[in-house]
């Protein structure tokens, strides 16, 4: 089947299966996930460690591990299936020059022993055919643009010699130095302080109004995916549970495992109550997940959660959950009352503080 | 209301602390005149980015890092100085310690059993097997776990189980404070919780006393009494958790404090960046902490001393000002 994705889908991926070899058993990391991503909407991905996150993004650039592979579905971008690629060679095109990764950890993503301004205009001289010393021209004006000052001289230093935040620039500077169409930050401000953070979320921000790509950002941060996010994706156990516009999830959430991670919000907590935690463990994925894989861990499981996978149910145009309590059948619940009203609780808590003028 | 600050009982001092680490001739000072007192059945937070010098002081107090200077005062009793054989011992049930990394922290080695009842074994807090049986199963059952895990290794642990068993270790000492570094931000989102509320529980129960070591402020607001926020090794600013988040006072705090996302769309895109930069201070002048209302101390000259009081002042019709700037933004977007 050929598909063509028209202008208002940059990438859309039907029925995608992920499986994995660890020894002689198989783990099913990405089980049947299908999601269309809007050019130049901010999607974000969230879910616990081990929900499929990282996995599900790496197959945009086929960086999965070795004993992984896609067992089913398509992947369509720019009119080829990327699910089909089998060599390095196929990849060569997109990998980092359409669709770029910047990663959690800036030191693993850099080499130790050449000097920045080697590692970008590198990039740059194998994807877009320059000269050295074009490159290297093209390679301090990337550095300044990311905010490094002292660009000419911060060239010839190595990743050491940089801080956590610079260094993280660095590797912005390096996957844009292609001009791709799609930028995947992969928890990309968890290893950095918060003053930090705040910086490089901004910088991402106005690269993508600059240089017009389109941006896929993985975290388990909700505070940070409030501040990016113009849709947002919810994962758990290798499926994506929920999915709507970054209001609809926060302020309308549908399915009980959001609930249950925006009730664990330590904003909400109050200091004479626990704060909420969702009970148990996520499910091995070793073993075939049977019916709703949140079901054991949910106070609104209901008989059929251990029995049949519901479907996505559709809310709006724009907002989808797969859980029963949609089916027309269903009990109707309502969320806890804990995150009712979350914007004005919200108002009520930053009005003691949180947000604040200027220093000056 | 609790009693003011000056009536409640000092565990734990720290006056005037240095600490500075040599490497050949290069010489780091990690910690520069820290002040602060932690009161008894109090969660102290010590605040700041990486690098700043909060573990370092961590580790001062539990005596792992020497000082260069200054006094830490436990019970009144000053602990950074050449102490007697079983002062020392004593000291090593009263202070204990949880660390970041649930993985690393305990002895891959051994099992859980010998894991828990190291310290127990080491002061003979026990007088029979049987009454050593029961103070550990006590104690896993208070962090969760069953006495069946006693024979199995940290391995077979998951995170959150792991780092509660470091909890129960520490807890199982019975020590006076607790020192946690940064305990739960190896641990994913959804088992921070049960992790703070486990915290919580053994200090209510307990009458425990924390310095709780972290940088994530939406986690230190809920769970300290109180914050000292530092920056490359200066106490900039210490106040009451409530106090600190309403009234900023330092202009690092205050970034700092603006950097925490809040998860909610609506504030979280109206509101901006704040970036600290550092003023140059004025070589005549002596900067301490100076108190600018009771309880909230900022670092700084005697001549800023009046400007702080004013933003004080000011405070609460700032707020007020950002908010409804941010409620109008969002009207406008809306447009």
């Amino acid at each position: 089947m050929q598909m063509t994705n028209g202008e208002k889908y940059i990438l859309r991926v039907r029925n995608l299966g992920v499986k994995f070899k660890v020894r002689d058993r198989e783990l099913t990391a990405i089980r049947n996930v299908s999601m269309d991503f809007e050019r130049d909407k901010v999607v974000a991905i969230v879910g616990e460690s081990g929900s499929g996150k990282s996995v599900f993004t790496k197959t945009f650039t086929g960086m999965l591990d070795n004993n992984g592979h896609i067992s089913q579905g398509e992947i369509w971008f720019d009119g080829e299936d990327l699910a089909q690629f089998k060599s390095d060679r196929n990849w060569l095109k997109i990998r980092g020059k359409k669709i770029a990764t910047v990663f959690q950890d800036p030191l693993t993503s850099l080499n130790p022993v050449r000097t920045i301004g080697f590692q970008i205009s590198e990039v740059i001289m194998k994807h877009q055919g320059k000269s050295r010393a074009e490159a290297k021209r093209m390679a301090i004006e990337l550095m300044t643009r990311v905010g490094l000052t002292d660009a000419e001289n911060r060239y010839n230093e190595y990743p050491f010699q940089y801080s956590g935040g610079m260094r993280q620039r660095i590797v912005i500077a390096i996957a844009l130095a292609c001009r791709p169409e799609i930028l995947i930050c992969d928890e990309p401000t968890t290893a950095l302080d918060v003053t930090t953070q705040a910086q490089i979320i901004e910088l991402i921000k106005d690269l993508a109004k600059e240089y017009g790509f389109t941006t896929i950002y993985i975290t388990h941060d909700l505070g940070v995916v409030a501040n990016v996010a113009d849709i947002v994706a919810v994962m758990y156990a290798g499926q994506i549970v929920e999915r709507g516009t970054v209001e609809e999830v926060f302020y309308d959430p549908r399915h009980p495992y959001t609930w249950g991670l925006l009730s664990s919000l330590p904003q909400l907590g109050d200091a004479s109550q626990e704060l909420f935690a969702i009970p148990g463990t996520p499910p091995s994925l070793f073993h075939k997940v049977v019916g709703d894989a949140f079901a054991p861990r949910s106070e609104f499981a209901l008989g059929i959660d251990f029995e049949e996978e519901p479907p996505m149910f559709k809310i709006t145009d724009t907002h989808y959950a797969k859980t029963w309590l949609l089916d027309s059948r269903a009990p109707k619940f309502e969320k806890p009352e804990l995150i009712r009203d979350l914007h004005e609780k919200m108002l009520a808590l930053t009005s003691k503080g949180g947000v604040y003028g200027s220093n000056d | 209301m609790e009693a003011t600050t000056k009536e409640r009982e000092v565990l734990l001092e720290v006056k005037d602390l240095d600490v500075t680490f040599r490497n050949g001739r290069k010489c780091v000072e990690a910690v520069k005149k820290a002040n602060f007192k932690i009161f008894k059945g109090e969660t102290f937070a010590l605040v700041g980015e990486s690098g700043s010098g909060k573990t370092t002081i961590g580790r001062a107090i539990i005596r792992l890092n020497q000082t260069a200077g200054g006094e830490i005062l436990f019970k009144g009793k000053r602990i950074n100085c050449k102490l007697s054989k079983s002062e020392a011992h004593d000291l090593v049930r009263e202070m204990q310690m949880i660390f970041q990394d649930p993985a690393a922290s305990l002895n891959e080695r051994a099992t859980i059993d010998y894991c828990v009842g190291e310290g127990l074994d080491n002061f003979h807090l026990y007088a029979d097997r049987e009454e050593r049986r029961q103070k550990i199963d006590t104690v896993l059952d208070a962090v969760g776990l069953l006495p069946e895990h006693k024979t199995r290794y940290p391995h077979e642990f998951s995170g959150g189980q792991r780092q509660r068993i470091g909890i129960a270790r520490a807890i199982v000492m019975e020590p006076d404070l607790i020192i946690a570094d940064e305990p739960i931000s190896a641990l994913d989102v959804s088992i921070r919780a049960q992790v703070l509320n486990l915290l919580n529980k053994f200090q209510k129960e307990r009458g425990l006393t924390y310095l709780f070591i972290a940088h994530d402020l939406s986690v230190v607001r809920y769970f300290s009494d109180r914050i000292a926020v530092i920056h490359k090794g200066v106490i900039v600013e210490v106040a009451e958790t409530e106090e600190l988040f309403a009234y900023p006072l330092h202009p690092y705090t205050r970034s700092l404090l603006q950097s925490v996302p809040i998860p909610d769309p609506r504030i979280e895109k109206a509101k901006t960046v704040i970036s600290y930069r550092p003023t140059e201070p004025d070589p005549s002048e002596e900067y301490h902490l100076r108190e600018i209302v009771d309880g909230h101390f900022v670092y700084c000259s005697s001549k800023e001393v009046e400007s702080f009081r004013q933003r004080h002042e000011k405070g609460a019709k700032e707020r007020e000002e950002v908010l409804a700037q941010i409620k109008a933004r969002f009207a406008e977007s809306q447009n």
